[in-house]
Order: structure tokens, then C-alpha cells, then sequence
């Protein structure tokens, strides 16, 4: 029981605070969820993030499995809950009376000034699954240097041509199942 | 994301609202088939293109309300199409049918992952596409930070953030409430010079 209200504080606090997207959360998810609570490791939650790619649907969705992984199917639900329903609860509200806003030149300054926080949060949550799934140092350099060019070689290929993910995804787990090998 | 100028809307009457069980079948097939992200993309197609629930400017009026308050993108803009359509059950109904198919694969995925994720072959194919989710979610970040990069103060923002949320853990209520308002200051609007059109 402590847990899944532990599980509800974290989580619909993360909702409430997911301005930009679910990606601005993804270094303080990692930091409540491997580090202080530790319902996962630094392993499984790369993991977990990477099963929501493949998944249809929102990709964030994938904060069930860490409520999971936490306590089991009620752990999944209340995490699910407190994820969606806060932030949708505000939206739902604000989009109500959203015109009184719409001429308030406060908007464009938020807008602005937002901007570089919300993308200075998406590298913090690259960094957060990269330092595990990309660069870790306790596995042979081999090893780094396959998954740090697989993740460039995506950013490049998605410059160049705007292929579905989905596909890249795949594509990289048959390259991992060929050389990924520890043993 | 979206480009206005490609489709421009159509002038048309409005059809009879749908029910939320409609809207709910509608949003289902989106939360089914929406694999590899971008979902946004896939909402529009559907909403604007083939339900004609909403014309381009609604959804795009809408888009900026979901982006500009916090949440995922696409579960907001779910929550406003849904509720211009039926209200808080319209809501309800796009939002459950968008999230729900996800979540049940997602199960599926979680439980295999857990019986097999030691098994060497499925570990290797895992390490594979963590590493390509990694890739995946620096491509977006560049993408959607493009001007934010190249503009010095901008720039100044991003490493701090970054520093402060990713290395030394800064809570985010903390960044969110402290930088966020200094940056926003920054670009606090100023009626002395010569106003935007």
C-alpha cells in the first residue's frame, strides 16, 4: 500500500510537471524511479523506455511497466492514473478558457523562454538512457562503440530521410542479436 | 510538425457530433496503429483528414494549447478534440481509446521481457534497440531544438537545465520554477519597442 501511494505521489507529480512533452521527465523519472525509490534498475528502466518505442500508441505509456515492475498489476494502474489523469484533468480546464489568454503578449515570452528549459530537459533524459544504454562503463569498449554509433547512425538516417521508427527500432535489435554479445 | 499550407481546409458544414463510443472506436484504431511515434501526425490525419471532426486551424489551435501546458502532446490534444466532440465523456473516450491498446501490448511486452530478458539472444536484440531508442530521442531533441542551438542565450538555458536536471539531479519543481521564470523574464515582452505585428 505504501508503495502504490509513493508510486501515485512521484508519478502525478512528473504528470503535472511534463511541459513539452513526456521526454522533459524522462531525467527526474529515472533519478525517483532508479535512484531514490529504486522500483527498477539503471538497466531495465533503458529497458522499459525502449519496449514503449515499440509499442503503438504514446510512448510514455511505457511508466506502467515501472509501476509493474514496482507492484504488479495495481502498481501498473495507479501509475497509468497518476501519469495521465492530472495533467488531462488541466488541459481539459485551461482549454475551456484558453481565448482569454490568446491576445496576452505574456504568451509569446513563455513560449520563448520555455523553450530552451523543455530542450535542456530532453538531453538530460538522452543522457539518463544513454548512461546505460549507449556508454556504460563496466562493458568492453566494443560493446560502447556498437551501441554509440548505432544511436548516431538513427539521428543521421532520420535527418536524411524520415524513415519509421518503428523499422529503425527493429533493425537495431536484429544488429544487436547478431554482435551484442557479452559471452 | 504539421504544415498548414499542404491542406488547406475545407469549407464545410459541420457533421453531427459523434457518440463517445465512436470516438472512442476512432482513437482506438489510432492507439493500434500508431506504432514508431509521431503520434500527433497520425491525429491529425485522422481527425482532421479522414472524421473531418475538426478543421485544420481547430487542431492546430489545439496542438498549441497541448504543447504550451504540460502532459504528453497527444493525449492533450485527444482530451480538447474529445471534449469539442462530446464533452467530458468525449474526453474520456479519445483518451482511453488512444492509451488502452498501448498499455495492453505494453503488458504483453513487460511480462515477456521479464521471463526472457536474461536469455542471451533476447538480451543482445535489447541492447540493440535501447540503443536505438537512445538515437531515436537525441534526433528529436536536435530536431525540435534546432533554434535553440544556434542562439547564444537560448543555448545558455539548455546547458543549465541540462547540468542541473541530469547531472546533479536539481528537482525538476525546483528548475521549473526557478530558471524557467528567469529565462521566461528574459523574454518578457517590451512595450517600448516597436510592437510585433
Amino acid at each position: 500500500m505504501k508503495e502504490l501511494v509513493q508510486l501515485l505521489n512521484v508519478f502525478s507529480l512528473l504528470s503535472i510537471l511534463a511541459v513539452g512533452g513526456g521526454s522533459a521527465v524522462l531525467p527526474q523519472m529515472e533519478h525517483e524511479t532508479v535512484g531514490v525509490h529504486q522500483w527498477v534498475t539503471a538497466d531495465s528502466f533503458a529497458s522499459i523506455y525502449s519496449l514503449g518505442q515499440m509499442a503503438p500508441g504514446p510512448n510514455m505509456t511505457m511508466v506502467g511497466l515501472i509501476g509493474y515492475k514496482a507492484s504488479g498489476i495495481a502498481g501498473m494502474i495507479v501509475v497509468l492514473l497518476a501519469f495521465y489523469l492530472p495533467s488531462s484533468f488541466l488541459v481539459y480546464v485551461v482549454s475551456h478558457i484558453w481565448d482569454a489568454f490568446k491576445e496576452n503578449p505574456w504568451r509569446d515570452s513563455i513560449q520563448k523562454g520555455m523553450a530552451p528549459i523543455t530542450i535542456g530537459l530532453m538531453l538530460a533524459g538522452v543522457y539518463a538512457v544513454g548512461k546505460t544504454a549507449s556508454f556504460e562503463v563496466s562493458r568492453p569498449g566494443w560493446f560502447n562503440a556498437v551501441t554509440v554509433a548505432i544511436g548516431l547512425a538513427i539521428v543521421a538516417l532520420l535527418f536524411i530521410r524520415r524513415f519509421n521508427p518503428a523499422v529503425l527500432i527493429l533493425l537495431s535489435g536484429v544488429i544487436g542479436w547478431f554482435v551484442l554479445r557479452l559471452n | 510538425m504539421s504544415d498548414p499550407a499542404l491542406s488547406p481546409a475545407p469549407v464545410q458544414e459541420a457533421k453531427p457530433a459523434p457518440t463517445p463510443s465512436k470516438i472512442f472506436r476512432v482513437f482506438f484504431g489510432i492507439g493500434i496503429t500508431s506504432f514508431g511515434g509521431g503520434l500527433v501526425a497520425y491525429l491529425q490525419d485522422e481527425i482532421v483528414g479522414k472524421q473531418k471532426w475538426m478543421t485544420e486551424d481547430d487542431f492546430l489551435a489545439a496542438l498549441e494549447i497541448g504543447q504550451t501546458l504540460p502532459g504528453l502532446n497527444s493525449a492533450n490534444v485527444a482530451i480538447i478534440a474529445g471534449r469539442k466532440l462530446a464533452g467530458p465523456r468525449g474526453s474520456l473516450a479519445a483518451l482511453l481509446g488512444l492509451v488502452l491498446p498501448g498499455a495492453v501490448i505494453l503488458c504483453i511486452l513487460g511480462v515477456l521481457y521479464e521471463r526472457f530478458h536474461k536469455n542471451p539472444d533476447v538480451a543482445a536484440a535489447l541492447a540493440g534497440i535501447a540503443a536505438a531508442a537512445v538515437g531515436l530521442l537525441l534526433q528529436v531533441t536536435l530536431k525540435i531544438g534546432k533554434k535553440q542551438f544556434l542562439r547564444p542565450l537560448d543555448l545558455f538555458f539548455v546547458i543549465v537545465t541540462f547540468v542541473l536536471s541530469g547531472i546533479l539531479h536539481v528537482s525538476l519543481v525546483a528548475v521549473l520554477f526557478i530558471v524557467a521564470p528567469l529565462a521566461i523574464m528574459l523574454y518578457r515582452p517590451r512595450n517600448n519597442k516597436a510592437p510585433t505585428p
